[in-house]
């Protein structure tokens, strides 16, 4: 398992989505808006889904929150788009499976988002870097509702 | 009068520990404090030679327990100023002690089209408990403002205290901004309309030197946890003749005189909101923490608190902090709630962690204030008597670290 010091983890990966968040504003017309929050720390995520086809076309989020939440759902973003609703799907899974520690992540499948892993350590953080993911899972759920 | 906190900081075990492999700079005993050796050895005391149930068996054993259940129940009712130990209810904590009113007391006089009278910074222990029975009885629940300082609005008590203000329950020391309300003045504005005040002393009780007398309370509440004792202790504090009308809150065990299969009678007070077995052990310990806090002496606690609160906005406005609530340090307690521009609080306390500084950082149980300060989230510091000047150094030192990261 790759060992990644929390300084690191902010200056390589974290800060350069939180300066420069991906896909971040309102998406209109949109399919889908949800908007949730972490009643931990109060932080707040809207984010909008655009679908064609079975597939995710478009992704945008709004929000306010620590640095995790907001780059690890600007990685999201950006990692889902284009993605079909199946993909998507396991994508998030495998994130949040990795955020359980109960996968290694794999970098081949992830990419950068497996840097992820070292919220791991901080169990109360996990939360934050989970919030988009979530988010993005009930909102592919409402988009299939939607188009059954 | 006076005591140096680095002696004090010896009776605490938990500072022979560190955190990540640094010295343990703990700086949030407003959430919950630490324990010295003398309260956790009076438990291991009760446990070892005095653990029998209390009140009800016909032995010495039961008769040593009783004494030292009731000794620590004196004690409390000592430390807050009230002349019986008949107005002490033992209870889990400060929550249990509003909710107990809640179900008791404002059940049989809180109605439709009455008004229960909080603040805009009380915690949600004192906030949730009113907006359900508002929810139940269809009375109105009010929000007395604060002021940009921090401080209430006690110019618009006039219009917030009306005919129809039945209960005013508002906290004595805010555990977001620190601030110390002035209780007795909103007390008498109430008093007046002849509403009953419940105050939220879970912040103040282990800080500042108060009598229920000269706050003219008619319920006040606080808890062991964060004055040095453990959890699941805490105290609801009620005018005798008030706790003599009011009906019970729990039934079972203890809390009754005269059973018959369909009906019952109750037991005296306190013993009548007692039901069950107490937590007995956590209630000898919070007898010995109020022992603890009475050795030091509460104007000592509070001298030092003081001084660490005025090093600490010092050092945190040199830094660029933004600081929440009153800067006067006669108005307000070692509770210190702050921003640092850019960097969310739960950044700066997972930052800070490194460093091994424990401090708070979210909304603290308190988000209708939040939203009035205009923020999500806070980061917050709270003062005790272990902590030091150095704690606060560390602390400066790690909150710059952070500021260093996002920069």
């Amino acid at each position: 398992m790759v060992r990644v010091s929390l300084e690191d983890l902010y200056k390589e990966v974290i800060l350069d989505h939180y300066r420069d968040p991906r896909n971040k504003g309102r998406l209109d017309p949109h399919d889908v808006l949800l908007e949730r929050n972490n009643p931990l720390c109060g932080d707040e995520i809207e984010l909008f889904l655009k679908f064609d086809d079975g597939e995710l076309e478009a992704i945008s989020f709004d929000g306010k929150g620590c640095s995790i939440s907001l780059a690890s759902t600007s990685m999201m973003t950006e990692k889902v788009k284009g993605l079909s609703v199946e993909q998507a799907r396991e994508v998030t899974e495998s994130i949040k499976r990795m955020m359980a520690g109960e996968e290694d992540g794999d970098p081949d499948a992830l990419g950068d988002l497996v840097s992820l892993k070292g919220v791991v350590k901080y169990p109360v953080r996990i939360k934050c870097a989970l919030l988009g993911w979530n988010t993005l899972l009930e909102g592919l759920a409402e988009g299939q509702e939607d188009s059954a | 009068m006076s005591f140096d906190p680095s002696v004090v900081r010896k009776d605490f075990p938990i500072f022979e520990t560190e955190a990540r492999g640094k010295r343990l700079v703990y700086l949030d005993s407003a959430n919950t404090s630490q324990k010295p050796r003398q309260v956790l050895e009076r438990i291991q005391l009760f446990y070892e030679t005095e653990n029998a149930n209390v009140h009800r068996a016909v032995y010495e054993l039961s008769e040593k327990a009783t004494a030292a259940y009731e000794g620590a129940r004196a004690a409390c009712a000592r430390f807050i100023g009230s002349e019986s130990a008949r107005s002490i209810v033992f209870t889990r904590g400060t929550t249990e002690s509003i909710n107990v009113i809640r179900f008791t007391w404002a059940r049989e006089n809180v109605r439709e089209g009455d008004e229960v009278l909080i603040t805009e910074m009380e915690h949600h222990s004192n906030l949730i408990p009113w907006q359900l029975l508002a929810g139940e009885t269809g009375a109105t629940l009010r929000h007395l403002p604060i002021g940009d300082d921090g401080r209430l609005r006690l110019d618009l008590l006039e219009d917030y205290i009306t005919d129809r203000t039945k209960l005013v329950s508002l906290s004595l020391m805010s555990n977001v901004l620190g601030t110390i309300n002035p209780v007795r003045a909103v007390a008498d504005a109430a008093h007046a309309v002849g509403a009953k005040v419940l105050v939220d002393a879970a912040q103040a009780a282990p800080h500042l030197s108060f009598d229920v007398n000269d706050l003219d309370a008619d319920f006040l509440a606080y808890s062991s946890h964060k004055m040095c004792g453990p959890t699941g202790a805490g105290v609801l504090y009620g005018r005798e003749e008030l706790l003599e009308e009011m009906p019970p809150f729990h039934g079972g065990g203890e809390m009754i005189r005269e059973v018959w299969a369909d009906r019952a009678t109750w037991n005296e007070i306190p013993y009548k909101f007692e039901a069950g077995t107490p937590n007995l052990a956590q209630a000898v310990g919070m007898g010995a923490a109020v022992e603890y806090l009475e050795t030091l002496g509460m104007d000592a606690v509070r001298e030092h608190e003081m001084e660490l609160t005025a090093y600490a906005l010092e050092r945190l406005a040199g830094i660029g902090a933004t600081i929440y609530g009153s800067r006067d340090l006669s108005q307000r307690g070692g509770v210190v709630s702050f921003n640092l521009d850019g960097v969310h609080p739960h950044d700066m306390s997972t930052i800070v962690d490194q460093e091994g500084v424990c401090i708070r950082a979210g909304h603290h149980c308190a988000q209708p204030l939040m939203r009035r300060l205009g923020v999500p989230a806070t980061a917050r510091a709270s003062f005790y008597i272990y902590n030091t000047t150095e704690d606060v150094d560390v602390l400066i030192d790690a909150v710059e670290k952070s500021k260093g990261w996002f920069a």
